[in-house]
């Protein structure tokens, strides 16, 4: 923008929730950054929604509690919303707007950059392909999480979402390649114990050195909560592709996100898209999600793991249900595991990564991964039918094979999916015990594995001895 | 002379222009001091409202605005094939090249069609000076790819005398090839011209979609086929795999032209289909994939009013080569996406909306779109046919097929492929239900599979079919009674259902086998397990249960089920035995 110089106003002429109509401005720009200071001297944040000949609706990022009509000065800023942005910024906590909030200096900017970032040039991508083993068997054995993959985990309220965050942001590693990830976390309208559970859990396992924290809680303006994701964004994007850091980006929750965008929307009198989220949500989101991936000739990468809390545990809801047509598959957290007593309590059904197939198989992980992978999901789908079924005929009327496929069920969910919070499985050990309870089917069952790979890791004719 | 107004208000990407010298309705305006690309879509009095295909952000009230009195129009020309388009036809890879930033910066111009590439190009009979030419008469031919001749034909609006040509040469799509005059205007006639995309180009006839698009895909050839000129939608929740079964369709049908627009999506799946593209091979042809590939991508990312346009831009790149008398197949992953954009633009406009937002006019845009598909006999000579076939991925919110947009399209589609969570779930892929599901080109494209294939196709399908007709209404009787109270026969049933799910229906996309069956290598295996179903039910019908049977043979069923990725297409021989190996153990249960 060419402009550099600001301009003051003290021209409101109407406030509606966090909108203020400014008049008789000129030479405002769309999408500039503005700076109101209320009477009692109290600055704020805003940016420009909308411009026209002398007039502009700006959106206050921080609330227009105790804004006036008179004596409130509006300043155009003469540029878009930038953060300043610096390798030093890990080991650091900020808060949603980027502004640093644990005592120390503040930083000094290698480059500033336009938090909005801008779409990456869809052939300049590379398409991700390294495994990250993560050590939880139901993400490395049926949903393979990859470098530069996009993928969120749809939780309810109360499920252990931050736990399992955690724990991955704790065990992923790639195979091969000592280096760890730098992790920038932003927190998006969560509360003060999830945040501090994030913070005590970044600063006992020393991963807080490796760490840019943005902070904007449930207490804090909604308005906040739109930029604190692209702020976190924009760190990442400048180390992954200026610095080649390999970055794991965790955004929770984003259900919040979508709540304030849906505020800013109904302030703005657009008309309302599903349960009364904007149309436009979609393709919002998907400038938040798309901000993950591989270029060439870049070493760095941006996993993104973001984290929602399905309203009502409703796959269907808006926010999941646009989420899952953005990201790269998704990982589904249950109730009904979760209150068996099964962690990661992850329905492995519903759950999906679309990146899966070019991160596993030999040199990446092991040659019988997909087979086993897709037997895995084909016996317990069949098993979760007969489970439905035997509640209404009796387990009685269910044929020999199909008891087989009950027992199944049953060591999949205690065997397979659950572990410890601080157990990491090697994928060979999830393979294998893939294949522990797989022999517990006939071996007729096994029509999605190839015979080579039966007589490799079968049980019955790796220990040579029949079962 | 030139048309300059200026911006009096900003709102998103619409910008109002003011002042704009008899602005046209569809024209494209260049917006600010940056000159970004939009279209007017709607004009009241003086003052134009501009729907702007990039970011505006940093545009400000009194900036200029310039008319270039065009509508949106893609360049045709050789050049196309092989490269990665953006949703108003910017070169992609060409932009990465020049700016050198992984990012898509604002206010590029490049053209679309390379300048700078000299083509070899062989005049036809038609070039001679003297001869008359019209619309669509092919006066020469460019090798664009070894799989595309890319037919030189006479622009649509062009017809007169050739009163001079150029000889065999390499030229650029920038130089003249002849000189058309006609009642003394004189006109040059290049490799290259420009046509507007919201009008379709002009052909000679419809005619019925006979042929069969063959994908490779059983459950699409076998049980809902497609036609070549034909229409289809793919409706599906997220993770149902609409993307995979598109990708599948653009790598293994039998089209010679594919054109593939990612509407809205992932920038991945683009990244995805540009990697392996050129490393895998046409099985009809055995050349790169890419050869014969065209990519638009408008990433969900990327501004979302161009996502408006990238549809329109597709289909007249496809409409181009269908000209040329080939057969285009044209991909849009996904009209949902294109029609919320619409949703967007009006919204912003201050329309009146109708259901969930849409716009009231949403419907006849669809049927615009897919009324641009069909085999027709193209104009000029020498006498061509040419189809473009159109598949749309449709992605209702929550999977919910009753939406504005799932529903509109049925009607213009004649091909419904349902994507289904359930199966989808159980990774039972492609997740075509196939209760739902169906397809209006059954009858049509039968006469060619009896006689290119087997003559016994329509009724074997229709037997596989019914087979599975007939699970689905047992199943609900096995959810109130359990299996093991049905009737013998009705087990035989749900066991031959169930070799056809896991053997037929079901289709791995990554496995080198599996990915792709050959019409042939369908029928065989339609025929080993109908096989089955005849011998089996005389024995059940003699007595001899369900259960003795699968124990006799279950080990053989399980190879049945295999062959889809264990025998090659050019390994059908293996079926015969096989298929001995079923009948000899079976008969020996007769005894």
């Amino acid at each position: 923008m060419a402009a550099q110089y600001f301009r003051e106003y003290e021209t409101i002429r109407e406030i509606r929730g966090p909108l203020l109509l400014i008049e008789k401005v000129s030479d405002v720009a769309f999408d500039e950054i503005v700076e109101v200071e209320t009477a009692s001297g109290d600055k704020r944040l805003g940016r420009v929604l909308e411009v026209g000949m002398g007039y502009a609706v700006v959106q206050v990022f921080e609330g227009t509690t105790g804004i006036t009509p008179r004596g409130t000065k509006v300043r155009f800023m003469g540029k878009t919303m930038e953060i300043p942005v610096s390798e030093a910024m890990l080991g650091r906590i900020f808060d949603g707007l980027g502004r640093p909030i644990d005592g120390g200096p503040n930083i000094i900017a290698e480059e500033r950059r336009d938090v909005n970032g801008l779409p990456i040039n869809p052939a300049a991508r590379a398409y991700p392909e390294d495994f990250i083993q993560t050590g939880v068997s139901a993400i490395d054995g049926m949903n393979t999480l990859v470098r530069g993959q996009k993928l969120p985990l749809f939780s309810g309220g109360g499920l252990p979402h931050n736990m399992l965050a955690a724990q991955i942001a704790r065990q992923a590693t790639v195979r091969g390649e000592g280096e760890e990830f730098a992790v920038v976390f932003a927190a998006i309208g969560i509360k003060y114990d999830e945040a501090l559970f994030f913070r005590k859990f970044f600063e006992e396992t020393g991963a807080i050195k490796r760490a840019a924290i943005f902070l904007n809680l449930a207490d804090e303006p909604a308005m906040i909560r739109l930029i604190t994701p692209r702020v976190a964004l924009t760190l990442a994007e400048y180390l992954a592709f200026e610095r080649d850091m390999h970055v794991l980006v965790i955004l929770s929750d984003l259900t919040n996100y979508c709540e304030a965008l849906r505020e800013i929307s109904s302030a703005r009198e657009e008309v309302p898209g599903r349960q009364g989220y904007p149309g436009y949500m979609y393709s919002d989101l998907a400038s938040i999600y798309e901000r993950a991936g591989r270029v060439t000739g870049k070493k760095g990468t941006i996993t993104q793991m973001p984290i929602l809390t399905m309203p009502a545990d409703d796959i269907t809801h808006p926010i999941p249900d646009l989420t899952g047509y953005i990201t790269e598959g998704q990982i589904v957290l249950d109730r009904g595991l979760y209150n068996r007593g099964i962690y990661p309590p992850i329905n492995v059904l519903m759950s999906l990564s679309r990146l899966m197939k070019e991160g596993i198989g030999p040199g990446k992980t092991r040659d019988d991964h997909g087979d086993v992978s897709n037997q895995l999901y084909a016996a317990y789908s069949r098993a979760q039918e007969l489970r439905n079924l035997a509640v209404i005929v009796g387990e009685e009327s269910l044929s020999e094979t199909d008891r087989k496929y009950l027992r199944f069920a049953d060591a999949f969910e205690r065997k397979f999916l659950s572990q410890g919070f601080y157990e990491n499985r090697s994928i060979e050990e999830t393979l294998d015990i893939g294949w522990d309870i797989l022999s517990i089917l006939p071996e007729s069952e096994l029509t999605n594995i190839k015979d080579e790979y039966i007589k490799k890791y079968h049980p019955k004719y790796k220990s040579g001895s029949s079962k | 002379m030139e048309r300059k107004g200026r911006v009096t208000r900003i709102s998103g990407s619409l910008v109002v222009v003011d002042d704009l010298p008899s602005p046209q309705m569809y024209e494209v305006v260049e917006v600010g001091e940056q000159r970004l690309i939009g279209e007017v879509v709607r004009i009241e009095g003086n003052r134009a409202y501009v729907q702007v295909y990039e970011s505006t952000s940093g545009i400000r009230p009194g900036e200029p605005a310039y008319g270039t009195g065009d509508p949106l129009s893609v360049e045709l020309g050789p050049g196309l094939v092989g490269q990665i388009f953006d949703g108003i036809q910017r070169p992609l890879t060409r932009i990465l090249d020049v700016t050198k930033s992984v990012f898509v910066v604002r206010g590029v111009k490049l053209e679309a069609v390379p300048r700078d590439v000299k083509y070899t190009f062989k005049p036809s009979e038609k070039l001679k000076k003297g001869e008359k030419v019209g619309p669509g008469d092919v006066i020469g031919v460019v090798e664009e790819t070894p799989l595309i001749k890319h037919q030189i034909m006479v622009p649509p609006n062009v017809r007169g005398r050739v009163v001079d040509a150029v000889g065999e040469g390499d030229y650029t799509v920038d130089d003249p090839i002849a000189f058309v005059e006609f009642e003394g205007d004189k006109k040059a006639v290049k490799m290259m011209h420009r046509w507007p995309v919201r009008r379709s180009r002009p052909f000679r006839e419809k005619l019925e979609p006979q042929l069969p698009l063959i994908t490779g895909m059983r459950i699409i050839d076998t049980l809902f086929p497609m036609a070549k000129g034909g229409t289809g939608a793919i409706p599906g929740a997220f993770g149902t795999g609409k993307t995979v079964t598109l990708h599948s369709l653009a790598m293994w049908s039998d089209a010679r032209v594919v054109i593939y627009i990612g509407c809205g999506e992932r920038g991945n799946e683009m990244t995805e289909v540009l990697e392996k593209f050129p490393t895998y091979k046409d099985p009809w042809t055995g050349r790169p994939m890419m050869e014969r590939t065209i990519l638009i991508a408008n990433t969900s990312n990327m501004p979302v009013s161009a996502r408006e346009a990238s549809i329109y831009v597709g289909i007249t790149i496809a409409e181009y080569y269908r000209d040329m008398g080939y057969d285009v197949l044209l991909v849009a992953d996904s009209t949902s996406r294109w029609a919320e954009a619409l949703r967007e633009i009006s919204g912003r406009l201050e329309e009146m909306p109708a259901e969930e937002g849409y716009p009231s006019y949403l419907q006849s845009r669809l049927a615009e779109f897919y009324e641009r598909a069909g085999r027709v006999v193209v104009e000029g000579s020498p006498e061509r046919i040419g189809s473009v076939t159109v598949v749309g991925a449709v992605s209702p919110p929550g999977g919910d097929f009753t939406e504005p947009v799932t529903t509109h399209t049925r009607r213009y589609i004649r091909v419904f492929w349902a994507l289904d969570a359930s199966l989808a779930y159980s990774r039972h892929y492609p997740a075509i239900n196939w209760i739902t599901s169906y397809s209006a080109y059954v009858d049509l494209v039968s006469s060619w599979w009896a006689e290119n294939v087997d003559k016994e196709w329509r009724s074997l399908r229709d037997e596989i079919h019914n087979i599975l007709l007939r699970e689905n209404e047992l199943k609900e009787i096995v959810r109130l009674i359990g299996a093991e109270n049905l009737s013998e026969p009705d087990k035989l049933t749900l066991e031959v259902a169930r070799i056809i799910r896991e053997g037929f229906l079901k289709q791995n996309a990554y496995d080198r086998i599996d990915a792709f069956t050959s019409p042939q290598k369908q029928v065989r295996m339609m025929k080993i397990i109908l096989r089955f179903n005849t011998i089996a039910r005389k024995l059940v019908e003699s007595g001899v249960t369900v259960k003795a049977i699968r124990e006799t043979v279950d080990d053989v069923l399980t190879d049945i089920i295999k062959s889809r990725f264990t025998i090659s297409n050019d390994d059908l021989s293996k079926f015969d035995e096989l298929e001995s190996r079923l009948v000899e153990k079976l008969e020996s249960l007769a005894k």
